[in-house]
């Protein structure tokens, strides 16, 4: 085999490589780069329900195939991301976004973690205050136990 | 006092600890409330698995309530569910209409003929595009629509006789005292 060859086979061989690996996941018509970066965008931020834990845009099932063709088709007909997230939610529930909005349901899931830094706070404060005006060493340096 | 905070802080933690496994084991993790319950169910009009020149309509079915079951040949669960359906689905006193999702027409015919018909009518939705309007993601579901066309009640997993008894009926009945 000449070198030529061999090279050109190579090179044959990356390029089919690459194709392959793009169209695995999805083929779908993208009119552009810049419309395709968007659908990944935006997949990435919803939920695939049968998988749980897994988004739209990574997800092999079946379910999620279809989802992301109906994303698709949203964004064909000219609908904007806050239109098609809608579209979703008004179907499967805010379970669908990977970033919850903040409404009634899920203040303590935004709050919760900031409640209990301050109720934290809030304890340190009395006890070092506590133990102060008791003069109290702020931690026993000798209780007798060896260990 | 001071010397039993640790001990009350574990008593809260185990208390905790309690509540999620007992949440868990009474409710399904994977099971998404439908944000779709007393709404209009989405418009549909898909053909009937032994006649696919009819279909059946939102529209046709307007008037009385109806039971929409979601299956599938392919489905573990709806195997499960197939002879609870089969013991009951006449006793309930409505309408069931099967709905097979995703599934190949044939696949479906020679499921029904080999596990026995539980449905009045059987209608199909093989590329799964209406059962998105529905919020379906998975089968079995079962959806209870009013005579109005208002989903009133959701099901996501397979029936049981407990769910039927517990759940179902009594929503049937209370769509029965509303009607005039």
């Amino acid at each position: 085999m000449s070198k030529a060859l061999r090279a050109w086979l190579l090179l044959m061989l990356i390029a089919f490589t690459a194709v392959v690996s793009a169209q695995a996941i999805d083929p779908l018509p993208f009119r552009d780069h810049a419309e395709e970066l968007r659908f990944q965008h935006l997949t990435s931020e919803l939920r695939c329900l049968v998988c749980q834990d897994e988004n739209l845009a990574d997800s092999n099932a079946d379910f999620a195939r279809d989802l992301r063709h109906k994303v698709f088709e949203l964004m064909q007909q000219g609908k904007s991301d806050a239109q098609i997230k809608q579209y979703l939610v008004d179907r499967y529930s805010d379970f669908v976004l990977y970033d919850p909005p903040l409404n009634i349901r899920t203040w303590l899931l935004w709050f919760g973690p900031l409640l209990i830094l301050i109720a934290g706070g809030f304890t340190v404060g009395y006890t070092i205050r506590k133990r102060s005006r008791a003069g109290t060493p702020a931690a026993p340096t000798d209780n007798g136990d060896d260990w | 006092m001071s010397r039993l905070l640790p001990f009350f802080a574990f008593v809260l933690l185990a208390a905790l600890l309690g509540f999620g496994i007992w949440w868990n084991s009474s409710h399904d993790p994977t099971a998404v409330p439908s944000p779709l319950i007393n709404k209009p169910a989405p418009s549909f009009a898909l053909p009937m698995l032994d006649q696919p020149t009819h279909s059946v309509s939102k529209e046709s079915m307007l008037g009385k309530p109806y039971l929409v079951n979601v299956f599938a040949s392919w489905c573990f669960a709806c195997g499960e569910e197939h002879p609870v359906l089969m013991a009951e689905s006449k006793s309930l006193g409505i309408p069931v209409i099967g709905y097979d999702y995703k599934d190949d027409p044939n696949d479906a015919k020679a499921w029904l003929a080999q596990h026995g018909n539980p449905y009045d009518t059987v209608i199909t939705d093989e590329s799964g595009h209406t059962a998105i309007d529905f919020g379906v993601y998975g089968a079995p579901e079962t959806f209870l629509i009013d005579g109005k066309g208002v989903i009133r009640y959701k099901r996501i997993g397979p029936l049981t006789p407990d769910v039927i008894t517990q759940q179902l009926k009594p929503a049937i009945a209370a769509l029965e005292k509303e009607a005039p």
